[in-house]
């Protein structure tokens, strides 16, 4: 069983994307939308636990979020993919469920 | 065939503060009705709900924390409380609620609802559930 | 796939409701089915018709009623939450007294029940919130 989880806080608002780090399970993947994209941007004091995660789960960014708050695809952190709503959709079917860290 | 699956409802908040952790347990209670694997984590500050000696009095505002005792009565008796979030709340399990259940399969043996798991269970814990609700 | 969407947070002060929407569309879009999209806690607000948002904005209420209705989408607003909010049908209204009500157009009130029958009978769960 694989899980999607949906992390929508910046790291340094809330302790959410820590928390699903923490517990999302081995081949997990793990999205990034509305403030949480902040979460995927290189150089912050929370890119080196993201780096970290990246070698137990798959991340992703919500696109339209990044664009919207003017983070652009080049300040992201290597390897996390950046994906659409379709995307997203995709994400949600193809894991067997959806686990929201709000 | 079955309709049964097994139910997560994931509490991260704190009473009081915000609404999420009372209208949560609303879902959980009429959850109840449904007849599914039921389970319940408490996790980051949502250890704080059940915290027990709760008195809002002086507040004026509803005190829900007796409800929690109701738990085991409708079967919602695997409450999983994060380890991890305990200990940097500076929190044990004395400081929380004594929940209760009576297993049907044990001669209605009263047992502890509330089962502390650490940060690796309860992931594997959580990947075995199919429905996860979040407040 | 049925999906089945909960919703927490009401129209504009968080992002949730327009990242639902959002969702729901793609969602549509690719051929799946939206079982019910469940509004709880705040998310109950985007319920209200009497919204007049700025014309140079998204009128989040009306893209609502709008998917329900070339959708024939179930938007169901949990009656508890909605009795702590006000937001009220004809039903309600008359239940407890009301001088009026404003539920906005597609969306229907009733129990919590609809939500866990959500959860029973479609393929994945989607909450947005704060």
């Amino acid at each position: 069983m694989s899980t999607l989880h949906t992390v929508n806080k910046s790291p340094f608002d809330r302790n959410s994307l820590e928390t699903c780090l923490r517990l999302a399970g081995k081949g997990n993947a793990v999205l990034l939308l509305e403030d949480g994209v902040y979460g995927a941007m290189k150089g912050s004091n929370a890119s080196s636990m993201v780096e970290k995660a990246m070698s137990d789960v798959s991340i992703y960014a919500l696109g339209a979020d990044m664009k919207a708050r003017g983070v652009d695809e080049s300040k992201i952190i290597d390897g996390i993919k950046v994906i659409d709503y379709k995307g997203f959709v995709e994400l949600a079917v193809e894991n067997d469920k959806v686990n929201a860290w709000l | 065939m079955s309709d049964i699956k097994k139910f997560m409802y994931v509490n991260r908040t704190a009473p009081y503060g915000t609404i999420y952790a009372w209208e949560s347990l609303e879902v959980v209670l009429i959850g109840a009705a449904f007849e599914q694997d039921v389970a319940c984590a408490f996790i980051d500050d949502g250890v704080y709900q059940l915290v027990k000696g709760q008195n809002t009095t002086e507040l004026g505002i509803k005190n829900f924390s007796p409800t929690y005792s109701a738990l085991g009565d409708y079967d919602v008796n695997k409450i999983y409380v994060e380890k991890e979030s305990l200990e940097a709340r500076g929190l044990t399990i004395d400081d929380l609620m004594d929940l209760k259940y009576e297993d049907e399969d044990d001669d209605w043996a009263e047992k502890d609802s509330i089962h502390v798991v650490s940060a690796a269970e309860l992931a594997d814990i959580l990947e075995q559930q199919e429905v996860v609700f979040s407040f | 796939m049925k999906f089945a969407i909960q919703v927490n947070e009401g129209p504009y002060n968080h992002q949730a409701s327009v990242s639902a929407l959002n969702f729901v569309r793609a969602a549509v879009d690719a051929g799946h089915e939206i079982f019910r999209v469940f509004f709880y806690h705040d998310g109950v607000n985007n319920g209200t018709r009497y919204t007049t948002p700025p014309q140079d904005d998204i009128n989040i209420v009306k893209a609502w009623s709008e998917l329900a209705e070339k959708h024939n989408m179930d938007l169901v607003v949990c009656v508890a939450a909605a009795q702590r909010r006000g937001i009220v049908d004809e039903g309600e209204q008359e239940r407890n007294g009301k001088d009026g009500n404003n539920i906005a157009a597609g969306f229907r009130i009733s129990g919590l029940g609809q939500l866990i029958e959500a959860g029973i009978q479609s393929d994945r769960l989607v909450v947005f919130g704060d």
